[in-house]
């Protein structure tokens, strides 16, 4: 069936509304005025190099990637070995597994968020990257058993026990049958992971404390007292960098699938 | 125990260990104050009935979820029909529109509408340009902003369950429908809508669910008398009020799991989201 006009209009705009929002950051942050102004007077850099200037967008750049890589790390070895063994367990503890690892999608943020400070403020992880890696390991591994259980489900065990019976250790059957045939679904999950970590703001909020202050803290903290366009700068990199690990996924994806 | 019977045991429990005592331990600890403080007791809850704040808090919160909802299910719908029909191409690209804004930070995108609505935002400049306004109106920090940026936000979560079932309607019903006389808007009315009820219901459970929890949109653009529960809670917890704030999360931990429940049950509804999260 064809789309006829009046939808065809309805929708566009509806995209618009959608596409918009972002779209003005970016020319915002490609603006030559001292403060937020639109349309912009002219264009420059002006505020990428605000960004690229002070030490404490950057510290917190790196610590956002550095915190990111590590619950890459954690979440990606934890999740993979258990997407690997829970098609496996009873069928009770299966669900009751299942349950635990996905509920961080479901539990809301501020209910999260407010726990891990409750207990992590006890054990000292207020302020430090440790607390914030830990905390970031649970909301990204489901996205890790997802990806990593959905290419799963196109592999053939068979291929596992034949590589068994052929004299394979199972670290070796692992390693050189299983491992590369579900890469793709291990590298997508391993994506998710760093983008969950390096955009998430609210436990990040109560666990950054002065000493761990993220990027998406730092925003915040700024978008709280003056708006000014160094952060249209970062937010366009952030889409941008955001946007390019979601492309690669797709690729993976797509690769995978042929 | 066989190493076949032990070994998935082997592999699955680090994982649940290391959420066990990072995650679950320390929600259910902070949740558990709601019941235990100062002695076990189901007081605090009973308080909430009469308590003023809460009431209002809880309205403010119920109100948007409602706008919310409605607003998403009012634009996504069309959105999600078109993109059933288009070809693959176009298919991809309304796709990738609709996507994008999905994976950018809900920081990044309630900064947008900062710029967007703010005094010398776009709206403003815009309609004094036009000589339409003398003084700039008001529209960051009121409830407008907050309905419309989480309308923003939440749009996908609405497009993509109606689309994943509309794209599984034959294609050939529409057109017997319209073979035996119904006029295009007949055929939709009583063939395709009806057929898409479970999506749309989907997608409305799950933006409402959603919504109930909202924290960094409201906070953010929205005004400080217009306070939603998970701002509420966190202004709680800054006070240290922690049976108060356990409470809180505690009613709304519920009333999302009694709500994603349905969608469990319901009937349809649990394929659309299977479907839906391809």
């Amino acid at each position: 069936m064809r789309n006829r006009p009046p939808l065809l209009l309805l929708t566009s705009l509806v995209l618009l509304f959608l596409a918009l929002p972002i779209v003005l950051i970016a020319a915002v942050s490609f603006s030559s005025a001292a403060y937020l102004t639109f349309p912009p007077p002219a264009f420059g850099l002006r505020w990428y190099r605000a960004y690229l200037g002070s030490a404490d967008w950057l510290a917190s750049t790196w610590l956002s990637i550095g915190v990111a890589a590590a619950t890459v790390a954690l979440a990606t070895s934890l999740g993979t070995l258990a997407a690997l063994a829970l098609g496996r367990l009873p069928r009770a503890a299966r669900t009751a597994a299942a349950a635990l690892i996905l509920s961080p999608l479901i539990v809301p943020g501020i209910v999260v968020a407010i726990g891990i400070y409750y207990a992590f403020s006890r054990w000292g992880l207020i302020g430090s990257p440790v607390g914030l890696v830990l905390a970031h390991t649970c909301l990204a591994v489901p996205f890790v058993v997802t990806s990593v259980g959905a290419s799963l489900a196109n592999f053939d065990r068979r291929l596992e026990q034949a590589a068994r019976s052929l004299g394979a250790t199972p670290w070796g059957a692992f390693r050189q049958v299983t491992l590369p045939l579900i890469r793709p679904g291990v590298l997508v999950g391993a994506l998710f992971a760093f983008i969950t970590s390096f955009d998430e703001l609210i436990v990040a909020l109560f666990l950054s404390g002065s000493g761990a202050v993220t990027l998406p803290r730092r925003m915040w903290d700024d978008l709280r007292f003056a708006i000014d366009p160094t952060i249209a700068a970062v937010a366009t990199l952030t889409i941008a960098f955001t946007a390019l690990l979601l492309g690669g996924a797709h690729l993976l994806r797509q690769r995978a699938l042929r | 125990m066989t190493q076949a019977a032990s070994a998935p045991v082997l592999l699955v429990g680090p994982l649940l260990l290391f959420m066990a005592a990072f995650y679950a331990f320390p929600v259910l600890a902070m949740l558990a104050r709601s019941v235990t403080d100062p002695h076990p007791t189901l007081a605090n809850f009973a308080h909430l009935a009469g308590d003023g704040v809460f009431l209002h808090v809880f309205g403010t919160t119920l109100r948007t979820a409602f706008i919310v909802t409605a607003g998403t299910l009012f634009l996504g719908y069309p959105v999600a029909l078109a993109l059933s029909r288009m070809r693959p191409t176009a298919a991809t690209i309304t796709l990738v529109i609709v996507l994008l804004p999905f994976w950018t930070s809900v920081l990044v995108r309630s900064y947008a509408w900062m710029v967007l609505l703010g005094r010398r935002g776009l709206i403003n400049e815009a309609l004094r340009a036009l000589d339409l306004i003398d003084a700039p109106l008001r529209l960051l920090n009121t409830p407008l902003a907050v309905n419309l940026a989480m309308i923003h936000i939440l749009l996908p979560y609405m497009i993509l369950p109606i689309a994943s079932v509309l794209r599984q309607i034959d294609p050939s019903l529409p057109r017997a429908a319209a073979g035996m006389g119904a006029t295009p808007w007949g055929a939709f009315r009583q063939v395709v809508l009806p057929l898409s009820m479970p999506g749309a219901l989907a997608g409305t459970l799950l933006v409402f669910v959603l919504s109930l929890g909202f924290y960094i949109t409201p906070a953010l653009v929205g005004g400080p008398r217009d306070l939603m529960l998970s701002q509420l809670i966190a202004q709680q917890v800054d006070l240290l009020n922690w049976p108060y704030a356990a409470c809180l999360s505690v009613t709304l931990l519920a009333a999302t799991l009694v709500l994603l429940g349905a969608t469990q049950v319901l009937p349809g509804v649990r394929g659309a989201f299977r479907l839906g999260t391809r």
